[in-house]
């Protein structure tokens, strides 16, 4: 009835060998797509895409001399993103064509700045971060300026290139 | 009931279990165990389970997406019947699940129950913690509303700080260049199904150790474990004075489990859920984000490190810190129990302890945030108005309209950032006052370019009257010594 355990070893074992190979063929092809699909955001690839040139609207909406809060549609958003592809920064215009663009958040760790333009100071909610009204620092834990985005000026609008969260790794 | 003896006996002759269960519950334990020192761990995994049933039960409501997630918790909060009670009750039941796991580790550590042969429940155990806080974060995130949203940045912020690879991390924790629906969607798939995971996986075989190498025994001074000695005195120990877990021991564990389980309910039915805070709308900018209970100790800290060492700090102290937690049986496996040889251990347990409660007290009332509101909501008092010149006066608006109030209180009123200025005048000479204003430093903004001279001259001024009740206004000791000299020798021709 048994004959198995009469046979040789080797014959009697050659399927196990064969089963541990299918099955590592089967780990390695399902792992390579699994990996990739995992670490993708974090590519440098990929992360050399994520910022898109997005339009602030025109420039005459932010009057010479004063900062004013503007907001921008995500240029990488998803339909399911709901309010948070609506992103905030604040716009410096100094003079004719010259912005100065910060991002809101602190270069401490990302909370939303205030702008007070009584005492020409940004300040952080969080940590009492505090930054003059060019963006730098004034006092507190951040250890730089506040984050500034790339900007130009064509037919009248102000763009920035934006679309990642500024970090200490990456500004904006 | 001799039917469903019958069908239980049908059952088991198919599952096999009843043996098994019966001998694990059976087993022998020291009888110094049977103490109320010994339940926070089977508590733990009490709340654990509960966590499990409201999570799922929550999980049939909840929207995981940055578009409906918000809203969805309103939903349960007001319109699913009984919603906002499983609400709390995840919520509080997370609040006791970090209290008494930490209770838990204290004890366990107090009474050297890491040591030979248990060091792997040890290290299973720091794990289990990391899991434990790893929901815990996950979780507030999943509240998705103003706090976590600026929560995330947070959490992206201390990973942008790590060098080479900070970038990548960031981008792999927000699912994405920024924080948006990807954001939550890998938030929701960590608090759901791959944290629980591992938590499951490693409360099993913490569990499993336990029952395989027996409880720790109450500690006694002198006694000291070796690794020659010590599982045949266990077993000695267990064969001559023990007593079955059930129902023995465990009676005290099932009675505080039911307390605390009550406890969850009360706090759940008194204080209700929390949050969710206002919607995840970045352009709400006058948001002032704040962190759940767990974590406020972090938050106070952020705010203390010095700049220059803060990186450094975050970046190393965690991983030393954990890395001693985790590592302490191969370091100290072997020895004294008893906490009264290990003074070390017990003043460590202590200094955790009084450094994680000061800095969370510290953290609500976070002193080092300015008060926003406060240069127009805080009236200066109108004492420090009486009997004042036009310039004092003038200077006093220009205290308040320059926003000084948001760091700087008055009559206790204002922000804490910079010191209080009600005897300002007792501490600085009128120059020290108008170099401070200028120049700033110590934590101060410069405002030489935002204050003309005359609002300069006004608001020293005003400065100038504070000086409390009946103290002598600060003198510049050199003008002092100056004085003195010309006062002795008047004769001078």
């Amino acid at each position: 009835m048994d004959n198995d355990v009469a046979r040789p070893p080797s014959r009697r074992l050659a399927l196990l060998r064969v089963g541990l190979v299918l099955n590592s063929a089967a780990a390695i092809l399902l792992g390579i797509p699994l990996v990739r699909y995992f670490v993708t955001p974090g590519k440098k690839r990929v992360m050399h895409e994520d910022h898109a040139w997005v339009t602030l609207g025109a420039i005459d909406q932010f009057p010479e001399g004063e900062t004013r809060l503007a907001t921008f549609r995500n240029p990488f958003r998803r339909p399911w993103d709901g309010a948070t592809s609506d992103i905030p920064c604040w716009v410096r215009h100094l003079s004719g064509e010259k912005f100065q663009v910060f991002a809101i958040n602190c270069a401490h760790l990302g909370c939303p700045v205030h702008w007070f333009p009584q005492s020409a100071l940004f300040l952080c909610p969080c940590h009492g971060g505090a930054y003059y009204q060019d963006g730098s620092l004034a006092a507190g834990p951040p250890p730089r300026g506040l984050f500034e985005y790339r900007y130009k000026v064509e037919h009248g609008e102000l763009a920035i290139l934006a679309g990642r969260l500024p970090t200490l790794a990456e500004s904006a | 009931m001799r039917r469903l003896r019958a069908l239980w006996e049908w059952m088991d002759r198919r599952l096999q279990l009843a043996a098994p269960i019966v001998d694990m519950a059976r087993h022998r334990v020291p009888r110094s165990t049977a103490s109320w020192a010994y339940v926070f761990g089977s508590v733990t995994l009490v709340l654990f389970l509960l966590q499990i049933v409201t999570g799922v039960c929550l999980a049939l409501t909840y929207v995981p997406s940055a578009a409906g997630a918000w809203s969805s918790l309103q939903t349960l909060n007001h319109d699913v019947p009984a919603g906002w009670f499983l609400r709390a009750m995840h919520f509080w039941g997370s609040t006791f699940m970090v209290g008494v796991l930490l209770v838990h580790m204290a004890q366990v550590f107090l009474f050297g129950a890491f040591k030979y042969p248990r060091e792997l429940t040890w290290m299973f155990g720091v794990i289990l913690l990391l899991c434990t806080l790893g929901m815990a974060f996950t979780g507030q995130v999943l509240r998705f509303d103003q706090d976590a949203y600026w929560g995330i940045g947070i959490g992206a912020s201390i990973m942008g700080r790590i060098p080479l690879i900070g970038a990548s991390l960031v981008h792999l924790l927000l699912g994405g260049p920024i924080i948006a629906g990807d954001t939550l969607s890998r938030f929701f798939a960590l608090h759901v199904f791959i944290v629980p995971g591992l938590l499951l996986t490693f409360a099993a075989l913490h569990v499993w150790m336990v029952l395989k190498l027996g409880i720790n025994e109450w500690p006694m001074p002198g006694r000291v474990v070796t690794r020659e000695r010590y599982v045949r005195e266990y077993e000695e120990l267990t064969r001559k004075d023990g007593i079955p877990f059930v129902p023995d021991a465990f009676q005290k564990d099932l009675t505080a489990a039911g307390l605390v389980v009550l406890a969850v309910i009360a706090c759940a039915a008194f204080f209700g859920p929390y949050g969710p805070s206002g919607p995840p709308d970045p352009t709400i900018v006058r948001a002032n984000p704040r962190p759940d209970f767990f974590f406020l100790w972090l938050y106070a800290a952020l705010s203390l490190l010095p700049r220059d060492l803060e990186t450094p700090l975050l970046l190393t102290a965690p991983v030393i810190g954990l890395a001693l937690i985790f590592l302490l049986p191969l370091y100290s496996g072997v020895g004294e129990k008893h906490w009264s040889r290990r003074p070390l251990s017990v003043l460590g347990v202590l200094f955790v302890g009084v450094v994680f409660a000061a800095l969370t007290w510290y953290a609500e009332k976070t002193p080092w945030s300015p008060h926003m509101d406060a240069w127009s909501g805080d009236p200066l008092p109108a004492r420090y108005l009486k009997s004042r010149s036009p310039l004092e006066r003038q200077g006093a608006l220009v205290l308040q309209g320059k926003q000084c109030r948001n760091c700087h209180a008055l009559d206790g009123a204002g922000g804490q950032r910079g010191p209080a200025l009600d005897e300002v005048a007792t501490r600085l000479t009128e120059d020290e006052l108008i170099r401070q204003v200028l120049q700033g430093g110590g934590n101060m903004p410069a405002y030489a370019k935002n204050l003309s001279p005359p609002e300069v001259t006004a608001l020293v001024a005003f400065l100038e009257t504070l000086r409390g009740e009946h103290l002598a206004p600060a003198r510049d000791p050199a003008q002092l010594e100056l004085r003195k000299a010309t006062a002795a020798s008047p004769a001078q021709p």
